[in-house]
């Protein structure tokens, strides 16, 4: 495909559009590993940075859902044109979720650690941030160029958030079950491991979106999921 | 020369076709205005033919009822079929097929007569009224099939021309239809409306397909997207691609097709 458009100014509202979404991929990524940092340090000071930060990520969503609504209103793109606005659109709805959950760890942070409450084993819990973390890295990657099979990649990598979600949630009851009074701090735990879990679900949805925008199709069948939480008790 | 034309998603095989198109050539003299174009045009359907100026979408639409045969230096090869005959078949009689085969302009072209003998003229010199009154009856039919009676209908006897550019146009779709054709040709029939009267013909033609087969002819891609079931893109004579026009709005297959509607090429 030429590259330009006949209107040069069509070509700049895409290209804004584009580094307005780059902007917010990369804020929640260092939001992540920021909220990731507090939490094994349980650094209440990063933590307050990350909680103010989300409001940034807002502000961001805004201008880009105001641009996108522009170019569809006055451009009326079409084919690869349209699939690209949509797919930015939707997408940057799920990085201000993924805002939202940063803030969410973040808090829950705060007040651990003015607490000072016994959290147990997170070594789990940071790995499924790094996970997340490098799948955000490369699904940004992917929308920059526009590789359908990089994102196809990263959608099937959710799976090991999963699994350490699942394996984390264990861990995480049996040290309750162990000590009553570990169970306040433990449950905040459990959210942030939630919370991340969630993270990486949104990032396989920004990558089927990466598929529909590159491709035109939307990925058949559905992913594989290993979320099994909700089966698990202990009795 | 054999030009590999990819249909982007087939229209739903169900949809009967009324008009085919194999290996259609048009020569203006020496020059090659279109180049081996195969179309099928469904039943009761709209088909829109986008493409940038030059390209020989109107010179494709022509094709469909011998319009290009007042053109002395114009040559047609190939195949067209309507109803299973070859349109170009000798024997043809082309004013019976251009009854069949109606024709809306890009210019409204009303006769300087009265809007009542716009569209009593056509079934009259094909003798389809037996009697006053019901030449009368076949006129307000076609005024209100075209959505134009209700506007019209106090001052039938003034001049055709006295109305607006969009009750022309519509006057003019009025009497293609007053002889009860088949299939319409329009070619860019909105390029000299204002939106209002443009989306009054396109709201029509959602209703008229119901009885006719369209084929339009549109520089207008957000018209093709909003009026038609099938498009087909031509660039340089050639039929680039077709299909269903959700899919060629959407996902084109072609790079040439993606290019033109995103924009990139004109």
């Amino acid at each position: 495909m030429s590259e330009n458009h006949i209107v040069a100014s069509f070509d700049n509202d895409m290209s804004k559009l584009e580094s307005l979404f780059q902007e917010m991929g990369d804020i929640v990524l260092v939001q992540l590993k920021d909220a990731t940092r507090a939490l094994r340090k349980e650094d209440r000071d990063l933590a307050k940075k990350v909680v103010k930060g989300d409001k940034q990520l807002n502000e961001l969503e805004r201008d880009l859902n105001d641009l996108a609504i522009k170019i569809l209103a006055l451009r009326q793109p079409f084919a690869i044109d349209l699939r690209y606005v949509l797919t930015t659109l939707k997408s940057a709805g799920h990085l201000e979720r993924m805002g939202d959950l940063t803030r969410n760890m973040a808090q829950r942070t705060r007040t651990i650690a003015k607490a000072e409450a016994e959290t147990g084993p997170i070594e789990t819990l940071i790995r499924m941030s790094k996970l997340v973390q490098g799948m955000t890295e490369t699904i940004l990657e992917a929308y920059k160029s526009r590789d359908g099979e990089l994102a196809k990649k990263v959608r099937a990598q959710d799976e090991k958030v999963d699994m350490a979600h699942n394996s984390l949630f264990r861990e995480l009851v049996t040290y309750m079950m162990e000590d009553a009074s570990n169970i306040s701090a433990c449950m905040h735990v459990l959210f942030i491991a939630k919370n991340i879990e969630r993270m990486g679900d949104n990032i396989a949805d920004i990558a089927k979106e990466i598929i529909y925008m590159t491709t035109g199709d939307w990925p058949e069948g559905k992913r594989a999921k290993s979320d099994k939480t909700s089966k698990i008790i202990f009795s | 020369m054999i030009i590999e034309t990819k249909t982007s998603q087939a229209i739903q095989s169900n949809t009967p076709t009324i008009m085919t198109a194999n290996n259609v050539d048009v020569f203006y003299g020496k020059k090659q205005a279109i180049c081996n174009v195969s179309l099928n045009i469904p039943e009761n359907q709209i088909t829109a033919l986008i493409g940038p100026s030059g390209c020989g979408k109107s010179t494709f639409l022509r094709c469909f009822n011998r319009m290009n045969d007042t053109i002395n230096i114009c040559r047609v090869s190939g195949e067209i079929k309507f109803s299973g005959q070859n349109i170009y078949d000798p024997k043809v009689d082309v004013v019976a097929l251009r009854s069949r085969i109606g024709m809306v302009f890009q210019k409204a072209n009303p006769f300087p007569k009265s809007i009542f003998e716009n569209v009593a003229y056509g079934p009259r010199i094909h003798g389809l009224a037996e009697s006053k009154d019901e030449l009368e009856s076949i006129v307000i039919r076609s005024l209100k099939r075209a959505g134009l009676y209700d506007e019209v209908s106090d001052r039938l006897s003034e001049p055709g021309t006295s109305l607006s550019g969009g009750q022309q146009q519509r006057l003019c779709i009025a009497r293609a239809i007053a002889v009860d054709p088949q299939v319409i040709l329009m070619d860019e029939p909105c390029s000299a409306l204002d939106p209002i009267a443009t989306a009054i013909i396109e709201d029509l033609m959602e209703t008229m397909k119901k009885k006719y087969t369209i084929v339009i002819v549109t520089h207008s891609m957000q018209q093709a997207a909003r009026v038609s079931q099938q498009t087909a893109f031509f660039h340089l004579g050639e039929l680039v691609e077709s299909g269903d026009t959700q899919a060629i709005f959407t996902n084109p297959i072609q790079e040439r097709t993606q290019n033109y509607i995103s924009g990139r090429i004109g």
